[in-house]
């Protein structure tokens, strides 16, 4: 038991160390603020261009999600960072990392968003046309305020998901939670930095998970 | 243009990289393999054990679903391969790889199939009951076949997250596609065998990501 916790938990590399977690900690929660806010903007703005039918504009909407959904963010987040440099565009690992998960986020965001613009009763679009509202009109303060309403719970589940992947930071050296333990732990020849950045994911997460278990629960529509 | 095509588009060094890109294909789809029945089988276990009537053992489950839901893979995987060799336990990158992603995948696995079970309505296990089937019976043949059907494109888009998931191996120096790529590119220094990752993971997973588009818009219709 001591070993265990000279281990996973020792007192003096803890004391050492939880500055620089705390430090990944802010850096962590400062991406995926603007990831979700960035990332479900343009998600919802896509859905919204892509309800006013435009064939190719749609078509290159689709093939934008399609890719991002299918494609590994890893893999992105190598290309754009080890690639660009080759062809004279330099950007820093942090940049990086927004980009990709930013643009991740939006696929998925735009593929959810738009299922629930279609899910949209067409009474709704036809009423609100016929009382002299104006397409756009109707898409914005009718449509799209009960088609976000609908996709709270999967939206909440998605944007939780890559948040989270922000850790994949660390590859490239981002110095959020998950980069700052590595580098602590391979300093300290200790693993309880690691031990400290996973409580740090755990008390950062576990709200929202807990949360989008909540809301799911809630927006169940009766009978489903 | 010239110099985009030969750093990301460079045909010459894809084909020198193919035959260890290849490699690294089958070990990918060997993780998937061991990984996504395993977590299917775990998911549903906890699935099953979150909707107990036994108090302990819903709460024991739904508080597993929920840790391993607010851990990123990465920090799991690392802390089995790079902290647990501290407490004198060494694995190989394959085992720490198929138990990070089996205790992740449980969790996904687990919560869509928890949806599932919850979609089935009351009467169909109180009719199956009052048959006379028991209660594993009636969870075999009545309300899991229809939880499943249920969730099929809930659980069809799990395998591809799992899929893509798999690309994280590639941190632990297990020989997986994305591993396999960069070492190329690190030799090479040029995109190229990235670009060749990239489009096989599209070859893989851009008809399951449409199956599942059709899917979900059949049963919302």
């Amino acid at each position: 038991m001591e070993q265990f916790l000279d281990t996973f938990l020792n007192p003096v590399v803890l004391a050492k160390y939880t500055p620089a977690i705390l430090q990944g900690t802010m850096v962590t929660v400062i991406l995926s603020v603007l990831i979700v806010l960035c990332g479900i903007g343009l998600g919802a703005g896509l859905a919204c261009i892509r309800a006013y039918r435009v064939r190719l504009i749609s078509f290159v909407i689709v093939i934008f999600a399609d890719v991002l959904r299918a494609l590994p963010p890893l893999v992105v987040i190598l290309l754009m960072f080890f690639g660009l440099p080759n062809v004279g565009i330099l950007l820093s690992a942090s940049v990086v990392l927004f980009i990709v998960l930013t643009l991740v986020l939006a696929a998925f965001a735009e593929e959810i968003v738009w299922a629930g613009i279609t899910a949209t009763p067409k009474g709704q679009w036809e009423a609100a046309r016929s009382t002299g509202l104006t397409f756009t009109q109707t898409l914005f303060h009718v449509v799209l305020p009960q088609a976000m309403r609908m996709v709270i719970p999967p939206l909440t589940n998605r944007a939780i998901a890559i948040t989270k992947m922000t850790a994949l930071g660390m590859v490239i050296g981002v110095p959020d939670i998950l980069g700052q333990a590595t580098t602590a732990q391979s300093f300290s020849a200790n693993a309880s930095p690691l031990t400290l950045a996973a409580i740090a994911y755990v008390v950062l997460f576990l709200p929202f998970v807990i949360a989008s278990r909540w809301l799911e629960s809630r927006f169940a529509s009766p009978g489903a | 243009m010239e110099q985009i095509i030969q750093q990301f588009f460079n045909v010459e060094i894809m084909i020198k990289a193919l035959p260890l890109v290849i490699k690294g294909l089958g070990i990918t789809l060997l993780i998937c393999a061991v990984v996504i029945p395993m977590g299917a089988i775990g998911g549903l276990f906890a699935a099953i054990g979150s909707l107990s009537p036994n108090r302990a053992v819903r709460w024991l489950s739904i508080g597993f679903v929920d840790l391993f839901r607010a851990i990123p893979p990465l920090v799991l995987l690392i802390f089995i391969y790079a902290g647990l060799p501290f407490a004198g336990l060494s694995l190989s990158p394959f085992v720490a790889v198929t138990i990070g992603f089996f205790l992740n995948n449980s969790a996904y696995f687990a919560e869509i199939f928890r949806a599932g079970l919850l979609s089935v309505p009351r009467g169909q296990t109180e009719a199956a009951r009052s048959t006379g089937l028991s209660q594993a019976q009636t969870l075999t043949y009545v309300t899991l076949p229809q939880a499943t059907r249920n969730v099929l494109p809930d659980l069809l888009s799990n395998v591809v997250e799992v899929v893509k998931l798999t690309s994280l191996a590639s941190v632990v120096s297990l020989g997986e596609m994305l591993h396999a790529a960069g070492l190329v590119r690190s030799l090479t220094y040029n995109a190229s065998p990235l670009i060749l990752a990239a489009g096989i993971y599209l070859l893989l997973l851009w008809p399951l990501v449409r199956v599942i588009a059709r899917f979900e818009r059949r049963i919302a219709s």
